[in-house]
């Protein structure tokens, strides 16, 4: 399968890493990952923020980069909400019938990135090595907006090595919240600590998302305090084989 | 001042009109039916069950009950009232007087004034529904009895329980202008520290007479 | 028209109000236990009921329709609740809804009034147009008492007085009772009230409730309650004055069979909650005998206008979002400023105001959704904060500000792709003034309100696009 890669713009310039685990894990498992340099944002800081004017030329962009992508994935659960949750609406709104088309056309090609791998490849072993014990975080987006449910717990037990422990107040949000992290940087700081603690009761050297944001943010806090404890994309603990080492 | 509130009818109604560009009542009304209900609306347990899910219910708030034929209801009242010594209540006026136990001295509830109620030793009422998922018991009327004294026996006849909520308000219904008091329980306050309280002003305790067959 | 909502107008700004609640120890545990204990309530009752989903469903539909017919509901609630004996009244904001109720209450020669929890006569400062006018009003919700007694404000819609603990509560009440002697413990705190209160709604001839629900249909009146106090308010006055924002009418008597399934378990984790009580008008037997219905709009109407923020209006004021929200869990009630507290307060407020009080409020959100998961009538709560937001930016925010200028800048950024690879490339210049030992821990102006907190890791030398083009260019030249 041919799939179009959508990096995410904080992606691409903060956490390479979580790309270039995408391409690994895709084409191990035998798949041809094509990335179109034209993409930048999908538009889901402004339009949260109240710049849904802004918003609109990204979105508007982010439709026509990917026109005939077969399969896009996007290892990031928030930008894929953005793109279900309200491009047809901003599309709607601006009364241009051709971009709902184009939205409609495009949003059941849309996949985050355990969604692509369990939903539509059909695998749960990725055939990834990963010695260390983890705990998951269960992102906001990909709770209440994506409904992934489970899906990247399952393929974090198959993980070979991985020693998986389980978060209390798993689905609490972190804090993040995209600008609230810096408008309501003290009530942000309160809820992050409150998952930090959650996270470091599991005495696990991991904590994984599928949403670099909120790791950010978490591992951000973690590091402040030396907690001693990092946080890496699902992406790149999937990506992890014996040949090459974790980081 | 009246002139004002007319003044402020007019206004809320046309600004209500001027953003929802009214149609009329034949349309509300097919609009109305055409809402989607899909809980549910009947009942999917029955009989016996269901009236031993009632009693159930009571017993998790408390609630002493008392299961009795339709011959015996007077002589499960009298065990009831005699459980605690209670010599004297004040009585509903729709309650049956061959139900109220001899030798308890009583009077309704049109000749009790309200200090009386207030220090009346329990109030003995029947129900017009009573719904088992939620331990609810409807009275109908008898308002200051079911409330003022500190305890309540109320009559429930296994045929006017229901299951579910939707099926009590369909029986009641005919009666959706009356006044209703939804009861379930001892009336009940978490307000400090989130610790649970029973009893804060209306009857601590509640003995329901089951009437089965 | 003058649009009240408590004291909102006049309260400090969100981020501003926060810093201090989180520094009260006592109120931090008190909420975050009674949070917990009623969403671990509510989570059974709710899991249990299979056909949960389709009551939300019911219910939005129910709320959506009556907002879409608000005028015929209400003129048949009007006319069905004075067949029946009541009297209907309209006050279009605040000021006339008190001036309406004193008013009533003057007429009956009242001095003093029993009041039922209700938010909307906080909503419009009822208790103080009371007292202004020499008219005492008695709170008879244990919580409520609690908050009147200690001259305080409510923290919360269902739990409003979670913030104090039995000790707080034990020395409010010994002083404005007039007792020797009180236990602490909650049964000898609510048996205290229970005397205290029986002589009043004994005495005082004059009530004043809210509503729950208005049903159009009979003309009816339903509230929904655990203490009793309700009841006393409802059942013993000679006169009972109502008053209820337009948005509480519903249709029909049997839509209670939905709602009534929804606010208890909702509210406090029960399957039906001890009382409610249904009335219509004036009643022969027994009950006041002058009835008296307040219509409010305050500002409701325009909300009404707005077609993505109308389903506000759906509210039935469970508190279910407050105790789901992580944001309300750190601060409490107060840091909202308002009545309306949490999620709902959140777009409630600041549009009962049509934007011009409270802005901070929609920003007091990361839009973690949980609120919208657990609303029984499903308001799409962080849906109304983002066109809030949106409204804000473009009503009223300055295009000159920086935010407007940066936010500006950054779409310009991602326009192209030759700008956004070169604002990657200027960022890893630019950030080395800030890079110490590898990391980034202070940053100028509003950025350092993340690094007031967090560390940030530089950007790395190479994005993932120059990886992915070396790398393309490494498989051509083989």
């Amino acid at each position: 399968m041919r799939i179009s890669l959508f990096i995410t713009c904080y992606n691409d310039t903060l956490f390479p890493e979580t790309g270039k685990s995408v391409v690994r894990l895709l084409e191990r498992l035998g798949h041809e990952v094509d990335f179109r340099y034209e993409q930048t944002c999908c538009g889901q800081m402004h339009y949260n923020t109240g710049y849904q004017a802004e918003a609109m030329p990204l979105m508007r962009r982010f439709v026509e980069v990917f026109k005939g992508a077969e399969v896009i994935c996007i290892p990031s659960s928030s930008c894929v909400g953005m793109v279900r949750d309200h491009y047809a609406k901003m599309a709607e709104a601006k009364g241009d019938a051709e971009l709902v088309q184009a939205v409609n056309d495009l949003l059941p090609r849309i996949y985050e990135l355990s969604e692509l791998l369990v939903n539509k490849l059909g695998m749960e072993d990725v055939g990834a090595y990963y010695p260390h014990r983890v705990t998951y975080h269960a992102s906001c987006h990909s709770l209440r907006s994506l409904h992934l449910g489970d899906l990247p717990l399952r393929l974090l037990r198959k993980v070979r090595g991985i020693e998986l422990v389980e978060l209390s107040g798993v689905d609490q949000c972190c804090g993040f919240g995209g600008t609230f992290a810096v408008k309501n940087a003290d009530v942000s700081a309160a809820m992050l600590a409150e998952k930090m603690r959650c996270i470091e009761d599991t005495r696990a050297e991991v904590c994984t998302a599928v949403d670099n944001s909120c790791l950010m943010h978490i591992f951000g806090g973690l590091h402040r305090q030396r907690a001693g404890v990092k946080t890496v994309h699902l992406a790149e603990i999937l990506a992890s084989t014996e040949e090459e080492s974790a980081r | 001042m009246l002139d004002a509130m007319n003044t402020a009818r007019a206004e809320i109604l046309d600004r209500i009109r001027k953003v929802n560009a009214g149609a009329g009542a034949q349309e509300r009304g097919i609009a109305y039916q055409g809402i989607e209900r899909g809980y549910q609306q009947a009942a999917e347990v029955s009989g016996t069950v269901l009236a031993e899910l009632f009693a159930d219910r009571l017993r998790e708030y408390d609630a002493q009950v008392y299961e009795t034929t339709g011959a015996d209801v007077r002589d499960a009242i009298a065990k009831a009232l005699a459980g605690h010594g209670q010599k004297s209540a004040v009585v509903a006026v729709a309650l049956p007087e061959h139900w109220i136990p001899a030798g308890l001295s009583w009077r309704t509830e049109v000749d009790a004034s309200t200090d009386a109620m207030s220090r009346a030793a329990g109030a003995i009422a029947s129900c017009e529904v009573a719904i088992a998922h939620t331990g609810t018991i409807v009275v109908r009327g008898s308002r200051r009895l079911t409330l003022l004294p500190d305890r309540l026996l109320c009559v429930v006849r296994e045929e006017q329980i229901v299951e579910t909520v939707p099926e009590a308000f369909a029986r009641l219904q005919p009666f959706a202008k009356d006044a209703l008091t939804f009861i379930s329980g001892p009336s009940a306050t978490a307000d400090i520290e989130m610790t649970r309280i029973r009893g804060v002003h209306g009857p601590r305790f509640l003995d329901v007479v089951l009437v089965r067959g | 028209m003058s649009i009240r909502v408590g004291g909102a107008a006049d309260a400090p700004a969100f981020p501003k109000a926060a810093p201090a609640l989180l520094d009260d120890a006592q109120l931090r545990k008190n909420v975050r236990h009674a949070t917990d204990v009623i969403t671990q309530k509510r989570a059974r009752v709710v899991e249990e009921q299979r056909d949960w989903q389709q009551l939300r469903t019911s219910a939005s539909a129910i709320k959506a329709h009556t907002m879409r017919y608000l005028d015929e509901y209400l003129l048949q609630f009007e006319t069905a609740c004075t067949e029946a004996g009541g009297q209907v009244h309209w006050a279009a904001d605040a000021d006339e809804a008190n001036q309406i109720i004193v008013g009533l209450v003057q007429k009956y020669g009242g001095r003093e009034v029993i009041k039922v929890k209700t938010m909307t006569s906080d909503e419009i400062g009822l208790n103080k147009g009371l007292e202004m006018n020499g008219i005492r009003p008695h709170e008879t919700d244990l919580a409520d008492m609690i908050i009147q007694l200690g001259r305080d404000e409510p923290s919360h819609i269902v739990v409003p007085a979670l913030h104090k603990n039995r000790q707080q509560v034990r020395e409010i009440f010994m002083q404005a009772m007039g007792l020797k002697e009180l236990g602490d413990r909650p049964e000898d705190l609510t048996a205290a009230a229970r005397q205290y209160l029986r002589e009043k709604f004994l005495t005082i001839k004059i009530g004043i409730s809210g509503a729950n629900f208005l049903i159009a249909e009979t003309g009816g009146v339903c509230v929904v309650e655990s203490e009793g106090n309700g009841r006393m308010c409802l059942t013993l006055p000679d006169v009972l004055i109502t008053v209820a924002g337009i948005e509480k009418v519903i249709p029909a008597f049997r839509d209670l069979e939905v709602f009534l399934q929804l606010l208890p378990r909702s509210a406090t984790g029960e399957r039906m909650n001890p009382y409610n009580s249904l009335w219509t008008g004036v009643q022969p037997d027994e009950g006041p005998k002058h009835f008296h219905v307040v219509l409010l709009d305050n500002g409701r109407t325009r909300i009404l206008a707005d077609e993505e923020g109308r389903q506000t209006l759906h509210c039935i004021r469970c508190g279910a979002c407050l105790n789901a929200c992580p944001v309300y869990r750190q601060t409490g009630g107060h840091a909202y400023g308002s009545i309306y507290a949490g999620p709902v307060g959140a777009i409630l407020t600041p549009q009962l105001f049509n934007m011009q009080h409270a802005e901070s409020l929609p920003y007091a959100s990361s839009l973690c959704g949980a609120c919208y998961e657990v609303c029984p009538v499903k308001i799409n709560i962080p849906e109304v904060l983002i066109h809030l937001r949106g409204r804000l930016v473009r009503e009223q925010q300055s295009e000159a500000s920086l935010e407007a200028i940066s936010m500006k800048a950054v779409a310009r950024i991602f326009s192209s792709r030759r700008s956004f690879e070169a604002a990657q490339r200027l960022g890893r210049l630019g950030q080395w003034p800030f890079v110490r030992d590898g990391w980034i821990t202070r940053l100028p102006g509003m950025l350092g309100n993340w690094t007031a907190v967090r560390d940030l890791q530089p950007l790395p030398k190479q994005t993932f696009r120059s990886w992915w083009r070396k790398r393309e260019k490494e498989k051509r030249n083989a």
